[in-house]
């Protein structure tokens, strides 16, 4: 399973990193593994706010639909519109390209409670 | 199976060729108004024997239980017996019209009461309305059942549906359909219902639960009692989902256990034909609380006489007229078949057959939560690295087999979910068994006959993401 250092991670298999002032948000290359070709994300509106593990996304992939949940509570500043057309980025690109979206953080310090990319190996590995 | 692809009708078509030629007409020819008159319909033009050909070839194409072992997991996909199509084709039910009135129709009415009474006595129910036309389609009427008995009592603000993380999609989509939310319970390491977070999430905005017994994991619920005095404590409903009632028919009795109200799929435990093959009736049962606000209308017996009535507070219609008729034709002749001890050993011996297959194919294969299961197992299809139970699923058609169900329940990594029903033999599993031990073999010696499968096929692996993405649903000439 590939892995981004800079992120940290949920069990629930969305990855955040710290992209300037803002958060980044995606869903790890195993979860990407597991559901299989991806055909449909669902994104919120821009101005939306979350609380941390609050559903904000649904990536469909052939096999089912899912959740997606915010790491950390915030309001969504930028989707990545380019998964409107090309949904299997997150398939090719978990941790770049196949971003979802860009938040500001209502509550900064909730990113110390997140996994480290070997805690959430190893997480992963346990299913 | 007959490989050569087949043209489309439009292929076929001559200029000017008939099949059939039409009489006179009897009576004076009325001027069709211009704004209806088209310049060009492209129909086909056949002459009989190349439509016969045709459709006999397309039908040759088709997957079917009459031709080959179709183990699909919670589809119960069981025989269904020739006679239930004779009754059904008899023409004193064939040549009914439905608006041939109450003092014309009372055979058939009289069918439908005794059926409502079976069905009910079957599930240890009040009552039993059977309109609704598929399972998911009777969900939707309970749950509706449910939000009209609390709206009608006050309590208004239940608005919550719990429902187990392994149920069936069609349980949140069917809370969603009635405005409801529907909320998930996980499940225990045993795959059973997890009490504690249930209890945690029992309150008074909740109407009510969503129970699968036997679960779509193939497992009986052995909390159900306690879930549902729970629920009711909390004054809530609970709301029994019968898609497995093929495991326990005769021997286990969901309304004695405290479920409120339920469905069951006649198409599945009462072997009237699906899948493509027919449509389905998913009728709701439901005991004293909610027997006043089934969908209507329902038969009763008024002195000699059958009629048509709908319960005080019903939720109304849920289909046109009085369901799928004809299914329920097909249902009765099959319970009547069986008999009450008939109908018994139907469920020992779905569970015997499924404990049977699971024995041979966890030899080989990972069956999650090994304890004995009821109708149905989930075993995981990643038997080799690089090879996924999508592979195997695509494997199992060059050897004549339907695929089970796959990545159902969710809850299950690279489920393959397999419910071999009662009417299969002992060969056949057998079969099926050593099949799936051949198809281990070849993942971990030759994974490409896996990845490169169906070749046995009229079209080989279709490309599902662009069938999601890029449907065509339309001929295009």
């Amino acid at each position: 399973m590939k892995l981004d250092a800079n992120a940290r991670y949920r069990k629930s298999h969305e990855w955040v990193r710290k992209d300037g002032a803002q958060y980044v948000v995606g869903i790890s290359d195993h979860a990407q593994e597991s559901l299989g070709d991806i055909v449909f994300v669902e994104l919120p509106a821009v101005g939306k706010a979350f609380k941390q593990g609050d559903a904000f996304a649904v990536v469909e992939s052939v096999k089912a639909a899912s959740d997606v949940y915010l790491p950390m509570s915030g309001k969504i500043v930028a989707v990545n519109d380019a998964l409107e057309g090309a949904p299997d980025l997150i398939n090719r690109e978990p941790y770049s390209g196949g971003w979802l979206v860009k938040f500001e953080a209502s509550n900064p310090a909730e990113w110390d409670g997140l996994l480290e990319p070997s805690a959430y190996e190893a997480e992963a590995s346990k299913e | 199976m007959n490989l050569t692809p087949e043209p489309l009708v439009y292929g076929l078509s001559s200029p000017g060729r008939v099949g059939v030629v039409l009489p006179e007409s009897d009576v004076p020819a009325a001027p069709v108004p211009a704004w209806l008159e088209r310049e060009s319909l492209p129909l086909p033009e056949l002459d009989e024997l190349t439509t016969v050909r045709h459709f006999t070839r397309l039908s040759q194409k088709n997957f079917s239980i009459d031709t080959n072992f179709y183990p699909l997991g919670s589809c119960t996909m069981k025989y269904n017996p020739k006679a239930n199509e004779a009754a059904a084709a008899h023409p004193s039910w064939r040549n009914l019209h439905p608006y041939a009135g109450e003092t014309m129709s009372q055979g058939a009415l009289e069918l439908v009461y005794r059926l409502q009474g079976i069905l009910a006595e079957i599930g240890g129910f009040e009552a039993v309305s059977l309109q609704p036309a598929a399972g998911a389609h009777g969900e939707l009427a309970g749950v509706f059942m449910i939000r009209k008995y609390h709206v009608e009592r006050g309590d208004a603000h239940r608005v919550k549906i719990l429902i187990p993380d392994s149920a069936h999609g069609t349980n949140p989509a069917s809370c969603t359909m009635a405005g409801l939310e529907a909320v998930t319970i996980p499940s225990n390491a045993e795959g059973g219902v997890d009490l504690e977070a249930l209890k945690a999430a029992l309150g008074p905005d909740v109407a009510g639960v969503m129970i699968t017994n036997p679960n779509t994991l193939g497992l009986f619920e052995r909390n159900i009692e306690e879930i549902c005095r729970l629920v009711h404590a909390a004054g809530g409903l609970v709301y029994g989902d019968g898609a497995n009632m093929n495991a326990v028919t005769g021997v286990f009795r969901p309304g004695d256990s405290g479920i409120d109200v339920m469905h069951f799929n006649l198409h599945k435990t009462f072997s009237t034909p699906h899948g493509g093959g027919g449509p389905g009736v998913g009728m709701v049962a439901a005991n004293a609380t909610l027997a006043e606000f089934l969908p209507g209308p329902l038969v009763v017996k008024k002195g000699a006489a059958y009629a048509l009535a709908t319960p005080a507070k019903s939720i109304g219609r849920m289909k046109a007229f009085y369901g799928n008729f004809a299914v329920l034709v097909r249902a009765y002749a099959y319970v009547r078949m069986l008999g009450a001890e008939g109908l018994r050993r139907l469920a020992e011996n779905a569970v015997l057959n499924a404990n049977y297959l699971k024995a041979l194919v966890e030899k080989r294969w990972k069956v999650k939560y090994g304890r004995r299961c009821m109708h149905e197992f989930v075993a995981m299809g990643d038997i080799a690295e690089g090879v996924h139970t999508l592979d195997v699923a695509k494997r199992l058609i060059d050897y004549g087999f339907h695929p089970p169900t796959i990545y159902f329940p969710l809850i299950v990594p690279e489920a393959v979910m397999i419910e071999p029903t009662e009417t299969e033999s002992k060969e056949t599993l057998d079969a099926f068994a050593a099949v799936l031990d051949r198809i281990a073999d070849e993942a971990r010696d030759n994974p490409a006959l896996l990845h490169d499968a169906p070749t046995t096929t009229p079209v080989g692996r279709l490309d599902e993401v662009a069938a999601a993405r890029c449907p065509v649903l339309c001929y295009r000439a």
